[in-house]
């Protein structure tokens, strides 16, 4: 904090924002309150726990970063270049964010299945085969996360002050240049908190990584998964494995809101 | 920044009155919900005979719920406001009824056995259930903590097998999806799954490694209308009702 005193917000806000904020404390609560403490330890050793939150740990990682490889141009292009069909390509980039994460898995599994559109020439080619595999995984997440790096980015972009980038191709650098060296380290705060939504919401995932790649312990079944399963048997498997879900998402997010949601 | 956000909530209460005037079943005004949780494998033989009961019951609206029986089973004990519940096996049942959420006692109702589903033109030529042990087959089976994951393993137990699994799936329709779309090779499912789908082959298993798996049907404490959930349930167990479901390759019980 370097503002000396915090305002005071209109007190017709307050009754509003303390609603808010229970609505999203009160379930956190509630898993607190059942979880099986005595049992925690015994719980979270096991094989289950440890292989699933590895798994999730490298896809949601891995997520992130693709997410930003191919987040960025697209944000980039969408921004600043006008070309017919433009809100169109937008709405397509932006789908997975609003359709069920069930119905993006099914459209990846006929695009790149085995039998299907693409993945049937990739199998033919080279044997790979995506579903059930953890580069599956991956595929779900970005498909599921990306569209959130490409919304901050864009955002970013097109409240970019345009003297900067301007002034550097005035002084004769190139367009990549300007890109690498202007461009970039001004968006830095704003890719970063992107990454980071993209990184949170692929560690999440659930619907598309289990209709794309499916379950299996140690290779395809992340946290996400492996509380759905426990759900079913041991309730108290399930809300272990919530918290330490929880545990490690809200931690990051806590950890690096001041860094890079901007001053505060 | 008034014209976006003034026609963001436009569009935003536009929608939400297109919403309400879609109401499920406007000619019918008052019309009763029956809800129905039926086992994944339940799914289609449930919609004709909701479709059925409301036929017959002008003013009931029967609303089936599908998924895994142990997760129904968990939203019933967690408080669900179903009705009707009919479960894939009788331990999911029975906690349910210890648990004190059964108005009636369970009647099963049908019986299922399991099979190898394997996508329509049997790709990777499997014939039986030693092919389970191919690690280069990609073979899926349900969760093993759901009844057709349960009925599955016992399955490859009697046979001594040594399954290589590429994916242990949340329920039967999530496996007969990746069935049918060829993406995996061979799994094991009820006979009715088979019997439903066009886009998939059966193969038997030899009756002496089969499991058999009864499936039943009670009314629950928490129904809303307990009248018209057991009429509901004395349908299933009719005649018409039984002739549906056998219909959907289920066996009378």
């Amino acid at each position: 904090m370097t503002r000396g005193r915090s305002p005071r917000p209109p007190s017709a806000l307050i009754p509003f924002a303390v609603f808010g904020v229970l609505l999203f404390s009160v379930p956190l609560i509630g898993l607190l309150v059942r979880a099986p403490w005595s049992r925690l330890g015994t719980v979270l050793s096991g094989p289950v726990v440890t292989q699933a939150l590895r798994l999730s740990l490298i896809s949601s990682v891995a997520a992130a970063l693709i997410a930003a490889a191919i987040g960025v141009p697209m944000a980039w292009i969408l921004a600043r270049v006008e070309f017919p069909g433009r809100a169109l390509v937008r709405g397509l980039v932006m789908l997975p964010m609003v359709l069920p994460p069930v119905v993006g898995g099914t459209a990846l599994l006929y695009a790149f299945g085995r039998r299907g559109l693409v993945g049937e020439a990739l199998y033919q080619a080279t044997g790979i085969v995506l579903p059930f595999s953890l580069w599956g995984v991956v595929l779900a997440n970005v498909f599921i996360a990306t569209p959130f790096l490409v919304l901050t980015v864009e955002g970013a972009l097109r409240n970019l002050d345009p003297r900067y980038e301007s002034a550097a191709a005035v002084m004769g650098a190139g367009r990549w240049r300007v890109f690498r060296r202007v461009t970039l380290p001004m968006i830095g705060p704003s890719l970063a908190a992107g990454a980071l939504l993209a990184w949170a919401r692929a560690l999440g995932e659930f619907g598309a990584t289990i209709t794309f790649a499916g379950s299996l312990q140690g290779r395809t079944q992340t946290m996400p998964l492996a509380v759905f399963v426990a759900l079913e048997q041991d309730r108290d498997v399930a809300i272990a494995l919530s918290l330490v879900l929880v545990a490690v998402s809200l931690a990051v997010l806590v950890a690096l809101r001041n860094r890079w949601w901007g001053p505060s | 920044m008034h014209g976006p956000t003034r026609s963001a909530i436009a569009v935003l209460g536009a929608l939400l009155v297109t919403a309400a005037a879609c109401t499920d079943d406007p000619g019918a005004p008052g019309s009763q919900p029956l809800l129905v949780f039926a086992a994944g494998s339940l799914s289609a033989a449930f919609e004709e005979l909701g479709a059925a009961y409301e036929a017959a019951h002008p003013g009931v609206d029967v609303q089936v719920s599908s998924a895994a029986s142990s997760f129904l089973r968990e939203q019933i004990l967690e408080g669900a406001p179903a009705d009707v519940y009919a479960s894939a096996d009788p331990e999911n049942m029975e906690q349910v009824t210890e648990a004190g959420m059964a108005r009636t006692d369970p009647v099963v109702f049908v019986r299922n056995v399991m099979e190898i589903a394997v996508p329509a033109g049997n790709p990777g030529r499997v014939t039986g259930l030693a092919d389970f042990a191919d690690p280069n087959l990609l073979i899926g089976l349900c969760a093993p903590q759901v009844p057709c994951g349960i009925f599955g393993r016992a399955v490859l137990e009697a046979a001594g097998i040594e399954a290589s699994i590429d994916t242990s799936e949340p329920n039967v329709l999530f496996l007969i999806t990746k069935i049918e779309a060829g993406e995996l090779d061979a799994g094991l499912v009820y006979a009715t799954d088979v019997a439903s789908s066009e886009l998939v082959e059966g193969i038997a298993i030899p009756p002496e490694w089969n499991v058999e798996a009864e499936y039943p049907i009670a009314v629950l404490t928490g129904a809303a209308h307990p009248d018209e959930a057991a009429a509901f349930v004395a349908f299933v167990l009719s005649d018409s009702g039984r002739s549906i479901l056998t219909g959907y390759g289920f066996l009378a019980p």
